[in-house]
Protein backbone atom coordinates (compact mmCIF):
# COMPACT_ATOMS: atom_id res chain seq x y z
CA UNK A 1 0.00 0.00 0.00
CA UNK A 2 2.73 2.41 0.95
CA UNK A 3 4.60 1.48 -2.22
CA UNK A 4 1.60 2.39 -4.31
CA UNK A 5 1.34 5.69 -2.48
CA UNK A 6 4.99 6.52 -3.10
CA UNK A 7 4.55 5.69 -6.79
CA UNK A 8 1.46 7.88 -6.99
CA UNK A 9 3.28 10.60 -5.06
CA UNK A 10 6.22 10.47 -7.46
CA UNK A 11 3.79 10.90 -10.37
CA UNK A 12 2.52 14.24 -9.11
CA UNK A 13 5.59 16.23 -10.10
CA UNK A 14 5.83 15.01 -13.74
CA UNK A 15 2.08 15.43 -14.17
CA UNK A 16 2.19 19.04 -13.06
CA UNK A 17 5.16 19.65 -15.36
CA UNK A 18 3.37 18.03 -18.31
CA UNK A 19 0.19 20.03 -17.75
CA UNK A 20 2.06 23.30 -17.32
CA UNK A 21 4.57 22.83 -20.14
CA UNK A 22 2.42 21.14 -22.78
CA UNK A 23 -1.03 22.56 -22.18
CA UNK A 24 -0.18 25.97 -20.80
CA UNK A 25 2.99 26.81 -22.71
CA UNK A 26 3.55 24.71 -25.85
CA UNK A 27 -0.03 24.57 -27.15
CA UNK A 28 -0.68 28.33 -26.72
CA UNK A 29 2.73 28.87 -28.32
CA UNK A 30 1.62 26.72 -31.26
CA UNK A 31 -1.51 28.82 -31.68
CA UNK A 32 0.37 32.06 -31.36
CA UNK A 33 3.21 31.00 -33.65
CA UNK A 34 0.60 30.84 -36.41
CA UNK A 35 -0.31 34.41 -35.53
CA UNK A 36 3.39 35.34 -35.36
CA UNK A 37 3.94 33.76 -38.75
CA UNK A 38 1.18 35.83 -40.30
CA UNK A 39 2.20 39.10 -38.66
CA UNK A 40 5.94 38.69 -39.23
CA UNK A 41 5.52 37.58 -42.83
CA UNK A 42 3.32 40.64 -43.37
CA UNK A 43 6.11 42.79 -41.98
CA UNK A 44 8.64 41.16 -44.30
CA UNK A 45 6.44 41.76 -47.33
CA UNK A 46 5.28 45.31 -46.51
CA UNK A 47 1.78 44.14 -45.68
CA UNK A 48 -0.36 44.54 -42.56
CA UNK A 49 -1.40 41.05 -41.47
CA UNK A 50 -4.25 40.10 -39.15
CA UNK A 51 -4.82 43.08 -36.87
CA UNK A 52 -8.57 43.15 -36.33
CA UNK A 53 -9.63 40.37 -33.98
CA UNK A 54 -9.48 41.39 -30.35
CA UNK A 55 -12.03 41.21 -27.57
CA UNK A 56 -15.34 40.01 -29.02
CA UNK A 57 -18.26 42.44 -29.33
CA UNK A 58 -16.03 45.46 -28.74
CA UNK A 59 -13.94 47.62 -31.00
CA UNK A 60 -10.77 46.78 -29.05
CA UNK A 61 -8.51 44.95 -31.50
CA UNK A 62 -5.30 44.42 -29.45
CA UNK A 63 -3.30 44.25 -32.70
CA UNK A 64 -5.12 41.08 -33.69
CA UNK A 65 -4.13 39.00 -30.67
CA UNK A 66 -7.55 37.38 -30.62
CA UNK A 67 -6.97 35.80 -34.02
CA UNK A 68 -5.66 32.40 -32.80
CA UNK A 69 -8.71 31.99 -30.55
CA UNK A 70 -11.05 32.82 -33.42
CA UNK A 71 -9.19 30.44 -35.72
CA UNK A 72 -9.37 27.64 -33.16
CA UNK A 73 -13.09 28.19 -32.68
CA UNK A 74 -13.57 28.16 -36.42
CA UNK A 75 -11.74 24.84 -36.75
CA UNK A 76 -13.88 23.26 -34.01
CA UNK A 77 -17.15 24.51 -35.45
CA UNK A 78 -16.41 23.57 -39.06
CA UNK A 79 -18.05 20.54 -40.60
CA UNK A 80 -15.90 17.47 -40.05
CA UNK A 81 -16.20 15.73 -43.37
CA UNK A 82 -15.00 12.17 -43.89
CA UNK A 83 -15.02 11.41 -47.60
CA UNK A 84 -16.60 8.11 -48.61
CA UNK A 85 -13.56 6.75 -50.40
CA UNK A 86 -11.08 6.84 -47.52
CA UNK A 87 -9.87 4.02 -45.27
CA UNK A 88 -11.58 5.27 -42.14
CA UNK A 89 -9.46 3.76 -39.38
CA UNK A 90 -6.15 5.04 -40.71
CA UNK A 91 -7.76 8.25 -41.86
CA UNK A 92 -8.76 8.99 -38.28
CA UNK A 93 -5.47 7.76 -36.85
CA UNK A 94 -3.19 9.87 -39.04
CA UNK A 95 -3.79 13.38 -37.57
CA UNK A 96 -3.20 12.11 -34.04
CA UNK A 97 -0.01 10.39 -35.20
CA UNK A 98 1.43 13.66 -36.44
CA UNK A 99 0.54 15.69 -33.36
CA UNK A 100 1.51 13.18 -30.67
CA UNK A 101 5.20 12.55 -31.58
CA UNK A 102 5.71 16.28 -31.95
CA UNK A 103 4.48 16.84 -28.41
CA UNK A 104 6.10 13.69 -26.96
CA UNK A 105 9.62 14.84 -27.72
CA UNK A 106 9.30 17.81 -25.40
CA UNK A 107 9.48 15.33 -22.49
CA UNK A 108 13.28 15.45 -22.51
CA UNK A 109 13.60 19.13 -23.35
CA UNK A 110 15.26 21.00 -20.47
CA UNK A 111 13.26 24.21 -20.45
CA UNK A 112 15.03 25.60 -17.40
CA UNK A 113 17.75 24.69 -14.95
CA UNK A 114 16.26 24.18 -11.52
CA UNK A 115 13.43 25.87 -9.73
CA UNK A 116 13.76 26.34 -5.98
CA UNK A 117 10.23 26.84 -4.78
CA UNK A 118 9.47 28.05 -1.26
CA UNK A 119 8.34 25.31 1.21
CA UNK A 120 10.34 22.68 -0.70
CA UNK A 121 13.82 21.54 0.34
CA UNK A 122 14.92 20.12 -2.99
CA UNK A 123 14.96 22.33 -6.10
CA UNK A 124 12.88 20.93 -8.95
CA UNK A 125 14.55 20.04 -12.21
CA UNK A 126 12.93 21.83 -15.11
CA UNK A 127 12.56 18.87 -17.43
CA UNK A 128 9.67 16.40 -17.59
CA UNK A 129 11.83 13.29 -17.92
CA UNK A 130 15.52 13.53 -17.12
CA UNK A 131 16.52 10.67 -19.42
CA UNK A 132 20.12 9.66 -19.89
CA UNK A 133 19.36 8.71 -23.51
CA UNK A 134 17.88 12.18 -24.11
CA UNK A 135 18.81 12.90 -27.68
CA UNK A 136 18.35 9.29 -28.82
CA UNK A 137 14.82 9.37 -27.43
CA UNK A 138 14.18 12.51 -29.46
CA UNK A 139 15.30 10.90 -32.71
CA UNK A 140 13.37 7.72 -31.95
CA UNK A 141 10.13 9.59 -31.35
CA UNK A 142 10.55 12.36 -33.92
CA UNK A 143 10.96 9.85 -36.73
CA UNK A 144 7.52 8.45 -35.84
CA UNK A 145 6.07 11.72 -37.11
CA UNK A 146 6.47 10.47 -40.66
CA UNK A 147 3.91 7.72 -40.01
CA UNK A 148 1.15 10.24 -39.56
CA UNK A 149 1.91 11.84 -42.89
CA UNK A 150 2.35 8.57 -44.75
CA UNK A 151 -0.85 7.17 -43.27
CA UNK A 152 -2.73 10.34 -44.17
CA UNK A 153 -1.48 10.09 -47.73
CA UNK A 154 -2.29 6.41 -47.97
CA UNK A 155 -5.65 6.43 -46.18
CA UNK A 156 -6.97 9.35 -48.17
CA UNK A 157 -7.10 7.02 -51.17
CA UNK A 158 -6.56 9.72 -53.76
CA UNK A 159 -3.68 10.80 -55.94
CA UNK A 160 -2.40 14.07 -54.53
CA UNK A 161 -2.30 13.04 -50.89
CA UNK A 162 -0.60 9.82 -51.93
CA UNK A 163 2.17 11.65 -53.79
CA UNK A 164 2.50 14.05 -50.86
CA UNK A 165 2.82 11.17 -48.42
CA UNK A 166 5.42 9.39 -50.51
CA UNK A 167 7.43 12.55 -50.97
CA UNK A 168 7.35 13.33 -47.30
CA UNK A 169 8.49 9.87 -46.25
CA UNK A 170 11.46 9.92 -48.62
CA UNK A 171 12.32 13.46 -47.56
CA UNK A 172 12.12 12.76 -43.84
CA UNK A 173 14.13 9.56 -44.10
CA UNK A 174 16.83 11.34 -46.13
CA UNK A 175 17.19 14.23 -43.74
CA UNK A 176 16.93 12.17 -40.56
CA UNK A 177 20.37 10.79 -41.38
CA UNK A 178 22.11 14.11 -41.70
CA UNK A 179 20.16 15.40 -38.71
CA UNK A 180 21.44 12.55 -36.59
CA UNK A 181 25.00 12.75 -37.89
CA UNK A 182 25.19 16.50 -37.35
CA UNK A 183 24.47 16.08 -33.65
CA UNK A 184 27.27 13.56 -33.09
CA UNK A 185 30.06 16.22 -32.83
CA UNK A 186 28.12 17.80 -29.96
CA UNK A 187 27.84 14.44 -28.23
CA UNK A 188 31.55 13.80 -28.76
CA UNK A 189 32.52 17.15 -27.31
CA UNK A 190 30.29 16.98 -24.23
CA UNK A 191 30.54 13.21 -23.83
CA UNK A 192 26.93 12.93 -22.70
CA UNK A 193 23.53 12.12 -24.18
CA UNK A 194 21.59 13.71 -21.36
CA UNK A 195 20.33 17.05 -22.61
CA UNK A 196 20.24 18.51 -19.10
CA UNK A 197 23.92 17.91 -18.51
CA UNK A 198 24.80 19.12 -22.03
CA UNK A 199 23.18 22.44 -21.16
CA UNK A 200 24.79 22.47 -17.73
CA UNK A 201 28.21 22.10 -19.36
CA UNK A 202 27.38 24.88 -21.81
CA UNK A 203 26.30 27.01 -18.87
CA UNK A 204 29.67 26.55 -17.21
CA UNK A 205 31.97 26.81 -20.25
CA UNK A 206 29.98 29.01 -22.61
CA UNK A 207 27.58 28.00 -25.37
CA UNK A 208 28.62 25.54 -28.03
CA UNK A 209 28.64 28.34 -30.59
CA UNK A 210 29.90 30.98 -28.15
CA UNK A 211 32.51 29.25 -26.02
CA UNK A 212 33.52 32.31 -24.05
CA UNK A 213 33.01 33.10 -20.39
CA UNK A 214 33.70 36.42 -18.76
CA UNK A 215 35.96 36.79 -15.76
CA UNK A 216 35.06 40.29 -14.71
CA UNK A 217 35.42 41.94 -18.10
CA UNK A 218 38.19 39.65 -19.35
CA UNK A 219 37.02 37.04 -21.84
CA UNK A 220 38.17 33.54 -20.93
CA UNK A 221 38.35 30.89 -23.61
CA UNK A 222 40.46 27.93 -24.51
CA UNK A 223 42.14 27.51 -27.89
CA UNK A 224 40.53 24.07 -28.22
CA UNK A 225 37.03 25.49 -28.04
CA UNK A 226 37.81 28.10 -30.68
CA UNK A 227 39.09 25.44 -33.09
CA UNK A 228 36.05 23.30 -32.31
CA UNK A 229 33.85 26.17 -33.53
CA UNK A 230 34.60 25.11 -37.12
CA UNK A 231 32.96 21.66 -36.96
CA UNK A 232 30.25 23.02 -34.67
CA UNK A 233 29.28 25.73 -37.15
CA UNK A 234 29.10 23.14 -39.95
CA UNK A 235 27.01 20.95 -37.65
CA UNK A 236 24.73 23.86 -36.85
CA UNK A 237 24.08 24.70 -40.51
CA UNK A 238 23.36 21.05 -41.33
CA UNK A 239 21.21 20.60 -38.25
CA UNK A 240 19.09 23.67 -38.91
CA UNK A 241 18.66 22.90 -42.61
CA UNK A 242 17.70 19.30 -41.85
CA UNK A 243 15.29 20.61 -39.23
CA UNK A 244 13.57 22.64 -41.93
CA UNK A 245 13.26 19.49 -44.00
CA UNK A 246 12.08 17.41 -41.05
CA UNK A 247 9.35 19.86 -40.12
CA UNK A 248 8.28 20.26 -43.78
CA UNK A 249 8.81 24.01 -43.61
CA UNK A 250 8.96 26.06 -46.72
CA UNK A 251 12.27 25.74 -48.48
CA UNK A 252 11.52 22.01 -48.27
CA UNK A 253 7.73 21.88 -48.14
CA UNK A 254 7.41 19.37 -50.96
CA UNK A 255 4.97 17.07 -49.11
CA UNK A 256 2.43 19.90 -49.05
CA UNK A 257 3.45 21.86 -52.03
CA UNK A 258 0.35 23.88 -52.77
CA UNK A 259 1.26 24.63 -56.36
CA UNK A 260 1.56 21.01 -57.43
CA UNK A 261 -0.29 18.79 -55.00
CA UNK A 262 -3.29 20.93 -53.95
CA UNK A 263 -2.44 20.54 -50.28
CA UNK A 264 -0.37 17.36 -50.28
CA UNK A 265 -1.12 14.74 -47.68
CA UNK A 266 -3.93 16.66 -45.97
CA UNK A 267 -5.94 17.44 -49.10
CA UNK A 268 -8.85 15.24 -47.97
CA UNK A 269 -8.91 16.51 -44.41
CA UNK A 270 -11.13 19.21 -42.99
CA UNK A 271 -12.03 20.84 -39.71
CA UNK A 272 -10.14 19.82 -36.58
CA UNK A 273 -8.38 16.93 -38.29
CA UNK A 274 -6.78 19.36 -40.69
CA UNK A 275 -6.00 21.63 -37.77
CA UNK A 276 -4.13 18.79 -36.07
CA UNK A 277 -1.84 18.44 -39.10
CA UNK A 278 -1.44 22.17 -39.31
CA UNK A 279 -0.71 22.61 -35.62
CA UNK A 280 1.41 19.45 -35.48
CA UNK A 281 3.71 21.07 -37.99
CA UNK A 282 4.02 24.15 -35.81
CA UNK A 283 4.47 22.03 -32.67
CA UNK A 284 7.29 20.16 -34.41
CA UNK A 285 8.79 23.50 -35.37
CA UNK A 286 8.67 24.80 -31.79
CA UNK A 287 10.14 21.63 -30.29
CA UNK A 288 12.74 21.50 -33.07
CA UNK A 289 13.74 25.07 -32.26
CA UNK A 290 13.91 23.99 -28.63
CA UNK A 291 16.41 21.28 -29.51
CA UNK A 292 18.51 23.51 -31.74
CA UNK A 293 18.67 26.02 -28.88
CA UNK A 294 19.47 23.31 -26.35
CA UNK A 295 22.23 21.71 -28.38
CA UNK A 296 23.96 24.68 -29.96
CA UNK A 297 22.87 27.88 -28.24
CA UNK A 298 23.19 26.99 -24.60
CA UNK A 299 19.60 26.08 -23.77
CA UNK A 300 18.43 27.97 -20.71
CA UNK A 301 21.82 29.50 -19.90
CA UNK A 302 22.71 33.12 -20.29
CA UNK A 303 25.77 33.91 -22.44
CA UNK A 304 29.28 34.16 -20.96
CA UNK A 305 28.35 31.96 -18.03
CA UNK A 306 26.30 34.68 -16.36
CA UNK A 307 23.65 33.87 -13.81
CA UNK A 308 23.04 30.57 -12.10
CA UNK A 309 21.20 27.37 -12.84
CA UNK A 310 18.53 28.05 -10.23
CA UNK A 311 19.74 25.65 -7.57
CA UNK A 312 20.62 28.58 -5.31
CA UNK A 313 17.72 30.95 -5.75
CA UNK A 314 14.26 31.15 -7.28
CA UNK A 315 15.23 34.27 -9.24
CA UNK A 316 17.90 32.61 -11.38
CA UNK A 317 15.60 29.64 -11.93
CA UNK A 318 12.95 31.92 -13.39
CA UNK A 319 15.56 33.79 -15.44
CA UNK A 320 16.72 30.46 -16.90
CA UNK A 321 13.16 29.54 -17.96
CA UNK A 322 12.66 33.00 -19.44
CA UNK A 323 15.97 32.78 -21.31
CA UNK A 324 15.07 29.43 -22.80
CA UNK A 325 11.71 30.59 -24.12
CA UNK A 326 13.18 33.87 -25.38
CA UNK A 327 15.71 31.88 -27.40
CA UNK A 328 13.04 29.52 -28.70
CA UNK A 329 10.86 32.44 -29.79
CA UNK A 330 13.86 33.99 -31.51
CA UNK A 331 14.48 30.74 -33.32
CA UNK A 332 10.84 30.45 -34.39
CA UNK A 333 11.06 33.95 -35.83
CA UNK A 334 14.14 32.77 -37.73
CA UNK A 335 12.12 29.84 -39.09
CA UNK A 336 9.40 32.22 -40.25
CA UNK A 337 11.93 34.64 -41.70
CA UNK A 338 13.53 31.87 -43.78
CA UNK A 339 10.16 30.58 -44.94
CA UNK A 340 9.16 33.94 -46.38
CA UNK A 341 12.52 34.66 -48.01
CA UNK A 342 13.71 31.55 -49.79
CA UNK A 343 12.05 29.92 -52.79
CA UNK A 344 11.31 26.23 -52.74
CA UNK A 345 13.84 23.60 -53.79
CA UNK A 346 13.13 21.31 -56.68
CA UNK A 347 12.66 17.71 -55.61
CA UNK A 348 15.88 16.42 -57.15
CA UNK A 349 17.78 19.34 -55.62
CA UNK A 350 16.34 18.42 -52.25
CA UNK A 351 17.43 14.80 -52.54
CA UNK A 352 20.83 15.81 -53.88
CA UNK A 353 21.36 18.23 -51.04
CA UNK A 354 20.43 15.60 -48.47
CA UNK A 355 22.26 12.57 -49.82
CA UNK A 356 25.20 14.00 -51.77
CA UNK A 357 26.17 17.00 -49.69
CA UNK A 358 24.84 16.96 -46.14
CA UNK A 359 25.38 13.25 -45.56
CA UNK A 360 29.02 13.42 -46.67
CA UNK A 361 29.76 16.74 -44.99
CA UNK A 362 28.26 15.49 -41.73
CA UNK A 363 30.37 12.33 -41.88
CA UNK A 364 33.50 14.34 -42.61
CA UNK A 365 32.56 16.69 -39.82
CA UNK A 366 32.54 13.85 -37.32
CA UNK A 367 36.04 12.88 -38.45
CA UNK A 368 37.18 16.48 -38.15
CA UNK A 369 35.79 16.77 -34.63
CA UNK A 370 37.41 13.49 -33.65
CA UNK A 371 40.72 14.73 -35.06
CA UNK A 372 40.54 18.00 -33.17
CA UNK A 373 39.56 16.27 -29.94
CA UNK A 374 42.42 13.80 -30.38
CA UNK A 375 44.93 16.54 -31.10
CA UNK A 376 43.99 18.62 -28.07
CA UNK A 377 43.44 15.61 -25.86
CA UNK B 1 14.76 22.00 -84.61
CA UNK B 2 15.55 21.79 -81.02
CA UNK B 3 16.72 24.94 -79.33
CA UNK B 4 19.62 24.40 -77.00
CA UNK B 5 19.50 26.82 -74.13
CA UNK B 6 22.92 27.48 -72.78
CA UNK B 7 23.02 26.98 -69.03
CA UNK B 8 24.72 29.81 -67.18
CA UNK B 9 28.05 28.79 -65.70
CA UNK B 10 27.78 29.11 -61.93
CA UNK B 11 30.72 29.87 -59.72
CA UNK B 12 31.37 27.74 -56.66
CA UNK B 13 29.80 30.36 -54.39
CA UNK B 14 26.65 30.37 -56.49
CA UNK B 15 26.50 26.58 -56.48
CA UNK B 16 26.65 26.57 -52.70
CA UNK B 17 23.35 28.52 -52.50
CA UNK B 18 24.49 30.10 -49.22
CA UNK B 19 25.44 33.61 -50.43
CA UNK B 20 22.20 33.79 -52.39
CA UNK B 21 20.20 32.65 -49.39
CA UNK B 22 21.86 35.23 -47.14
CA UNK B 23 21.22 37.93 -49.72
CA UNK B 24 17.55 36.99 -49.89
CA UNK B 25 17.25 36.90 -46.14
CA UNK B 26 18.80 40.34 -45.92
CA UNK B 27 16.35 41.80 -48.45
CA UNK B 28 13.29 40.61 -46.53
CA UNK B 29 14.77 41.63 -43.20
CA UNK B 30 15.60 45.11 -44.46
CA UNK B 31 11.96 45.48 -45.49
CA UNK B 32 10.86 44.48 -42.01
CA UNK B 33 13.34 46.84 -40.35
CA UNK B 34 12.28 49.73 -42.57
CA UNK B 35 8.65 49.08 -41.71
CA UNK B 36 9.43 49.02 -38.00
CA UNK B 37 11.41 52.26 -38.24
CA UNK B 38 8.60 53.85 -40.19
CA UNK B 39 10.82 54.45 -43.21
CA UNK B 40 8.76 52.48 -45.70
CA UNK B 41 5.01 52.27 -45.91
CA UNK B 42 2.75 49.29 -46.18
CA UNK B 43 1.58 48.54 -49.69
CA UNK B 44 -1.81 47.11 -48.76
CA UNK B 45 -4.86 49.07 -47.68
CA UNK B 46 -7.12 48.30 -44.73
CA UNK B 47 -10.22 48.13 -46.80
CA UNK B 48 -13.33 49.58 -45.21
CA UNK B 49 -11.39 52.43 -43.59
CA UNK B 50 -9.00 53.10 -46.45
CA UNK B 51 -10.27 53.13 -49.99
CA UNK B 52 -8.99 53.70 -53.47
CA UNK B 53 -11.89 55.99 -54.36
CA UNK B 54 -9.88 59.14 -55.05
CA UNK B 55 -7.41 57.20 -57.19
CA UNK B 56 -9.94 55.45 -59.41
CA UNK B 57 -9.19 56.19 -63.07
CA UNK B 58 -11.65 58.16 -65.22
CA UNK B 59 -12.50 55.10 -67.24
CA UNK B 60 -13.36 52.98 -64.18
CA UNK B 61 -16.41 50.82 -64.81
CA UNK B 62 -18.53 50.60 -61.67
CA UNK B 63 -22.26 50.30 -61.24
CA UNK B 64 -24.36 51.30 -64.28
CA UNK B 65 -26.78 54.13 -63.52
CA UNK B 66 -29.26 56.41 -65.23
CA UNK B 67 -28.54 60.12 -65.42
CA UNK B 68 -30.70 63.22 -65.69
CA UNK B 69 -29.78 66.37 -67.49
CA UNK B 70 -29.17 69.74 -65.89
CA UNK B 71 -32.89 70.47 -65.72
CA UNK B 72 -33.65 67.25 -63.89
CA UNK B 73 -35.31 65.54 -66.84
CA UNK B 74 -34.92 61.89 -67.66
CA UNK B 75 -32.65 61.24 -70.58
CA UNK B 76 -33.83 57.69 -71.20
CA UNK B 77 -36.35 57.26 -74.00
CA UNK B 78 -36.76 53.54 -73.19
CA UNK B 79 -35.59 52.40 -76.60
CA UNK B 80 -34.52 49.16 -74.88
CA UNK B 81 -31.24 48.95 -76.82
CA UNK B 82 -29.35 48.40 -73.58
CA UNK B 83 -31.77 45.66 -72.61
CA UNK B 84 -31.05 43.88 -75.89
CA UNK B 85 -27.30 44.34 -75.86
CA UNK B 86 -26.80 43.41 -72.21
CA UNK B 87 -24.79 40.13 -72.30
CA UNK B 88 -25.98 38.73 -68.96
CA UNK B 89 -29.48 40.16 -69.45
CA UNK B 90 -29.36 42.16 -66.28
CA UNK B 91 -31.50 45.05 -67.53
CA UNK B 92 -35.29 44.96 -67.61
CA UNK B 93 -37.23 47.93 -68.96
CA UNK B 94 -40.97 48.45 -69.19
CA UNK B 95 -41.51 51.43 -71.48
CA UNK B 96 -44.08 54.01 -70.55
CA UNK B 97 -45.62 56.95 -72.35
CA UNK B 98 -45.37 60.60 -71.52
CA UNK B 99 -48.90 61.78 -70.87
CA UNK B 100 -50.75 63.95 -73.32
CA UNK B 101 -50.64 67.59 -72.42
CA UNK B 102 -47.12 67.39 -71.06
CA UNK B 103 -44.71 70.03 -72.39
CA UNK B 104 -42.55 67.28 -73.69
CA UNK B 105 -45.39 65.32 -75.21
CA UNK B 106 -43.60 65.01 -78.55
CA UNK B 107 -40.84 62.89 -76.95
CA UNK B 108 -43.50 60.22 -76.43
CA UNK B 109 -41.61 57.71 -74.28
CA UNK B 110 -39.92 57.34 -70.94
CA UNK B 111 -39.26 54.18 -68.90
CA UNK B 112 -42.10 53.17 -66.61
CA UNK B 113 -39.75 50.87 -64.75
CA UNK B 114 -36.05 50.35 -65.25
CA UNK B 115 -34.43 47.53 -63.26
CA UNK B 116 -30.80 46.43 -63.30
CA UNK B 117 -30.08 43.18 -61.49
CA UNK B 118 -26.70 43.83 -59.92
CA UNK B 119 -26.17 40.12 -59.23
CA UNK B 120 -26.19 39.59 -63.00
CA UNK B 121 -24.40 42.74 -64.12
CA UNK B 122 -20.84 42.08 -65.32
CA UNK B 123 -19.84 45.75 -65.60
CA UNK B 124 -18.95 45.38 -69.28
CA UNK B 125 -20.18 48.86 -70.23
CA UNK B 126 -22.01 47.81 -73.36
CA UNK B 127 -25.19 49.58 -72.22
CA UNK B 128 -23.23 52.79 -72.00
CA UNK B 129 -21.74 52.28 -75.45
CA UNK B 130 -25.02 51.44 -77.13
CA UNK B 131 -27.20 54.16 -75.58
CA UNK B 132 -28.15 56.73 -78.26
CA UNK B 133 -29.24 59.25 -75.65
CA UNK B 134 -26.23 59.07 -73.30
CA UNK B 135 -28.70 58.18 -70.59
CA UNK B 136 -26.90 55.26 -68.93
CA UNK B 137 -23.37 55.50 -67.60
CA UNK B 138 -21.09 53.31 -65.57
CA UNK B 139 -20.26 55.26 -62.43
CA UNK B 140 -17.51 54.64 -59.92
CA UNK B 141 -19.65 52.89 -57.30
CA UNK B 142 -18.37 49.41 -56.60
CA UNK B 143 -19.62 48.71 -53.08
CA UNK B 144 -22.91 47.12 -54.05
CA UNK B 145 -24.22 45.01 -51.24
CA UNK B 146 -27.53 43.65 -50.07
CA UNK B 147 -28.96 41.00 -47.84
CA UNK B 148 -31.45 39.59 -50.34
CA UNK B 149 -31.78 39.15 -54.09
CA UNK B 150 -34.52 41.77 -54.18
CA UNK B 151 -32.23 44.29 -52.57
CA UNK B 152 -29.63 43.68 -55.25
CA UNK B 153 -32.00 44.80 -58.03
CA UNK B 154 -31.58 48.51 -58.62
CA UNK B 155 -34.88 50.14 -59.59
CA UNK B 156 -35.33 53.45 -61.33
CA UNK B 157 -35.14 55.65 -58.21
CA UNK B 158 -31.96 53.96 -57.07
CA UNK B 159 -30.41 54.23 -60.53
CA UNK B 160 -31.09 57.97 -60.67
CA UNK B 161 -29.75 58.32 -57.15
CA UNK B 162 -26.46 56.74 -58.18
CA UNK B 163 -26.36 58.41 -61.56
CA UNK B 164 -26.99 62.00 -60.66
CA UNK B 165 -26.80 64.75 -63.22
CA UNK B 166 -24.80 64.70 -66.39
CA UNK B 167 -24.39 67.90 -68.37
CA UNK B 168 -24.23 67.90 -72.15
CA UNK B 169 -26.19 67.68 -75.38
CA UNK B 170 -29.30 65.54 -75.24
CA UNK B 171 -31.08 64.63 -78.45
CA UNK B 172 -34.31 63.82 -76.71
CA UNK B 173 -34.98 67.29 -75.39
CA UNK B 174 -33.73 69.12 -78.44
CA UNK B 175 -36.22 71.93 -79.20
CA UNK B 176 -35.48 71.83 -82.91
CA UNK B 177 -36.21 68.19 -83.36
Amino acid sequence: MTELLTILYSLIEPTIKIVVLVFMVILPMVAYSVYAERRFSALLQDRVGPNRVGIPFTKISLAGLGQPMADGLKFILKEDLTPGHVRKFYYWLAPALTMVPALLTCAVLPFGGHLKLPFFDEPFQMVIADLDVGILFVFAIASLGVYGIVLAGWASNSKYPFIGGVRSSSQMISYEISLGLSVIPILMIYGDLNLGSIVQQQHEKGWALLPVTLDGFMPVFSFRDIVLLVPLLISFVIFVTSLFAETNRLPFDLPECETELVAGYHTEYSSMKFALFFLGEYAAMIIGSGFAVTLFLGGWSLPFGWGGNGEESLFWGLVAIGTFFAKVIGFILFFIWVRWSIPRFRYDQLMRLGWVFFFEIALFNILLTAGILMFFG
Amino acid sequence: MAIVVKRPKLSILEKMYLPGIIKGLWITLSHAINRLRGKSKKVTMQYPEEKWDDQLPEYYRGAPALVTDEQGRERCVSCQLCEFICPPRAIKIIPGEIEKGDTWEKVEKQPATFDIDMIRCIYCGMCEEVCPEQAIYLRKDYVITGESREEMVHDKDKLYEIGGVRVGLVNKWNELK
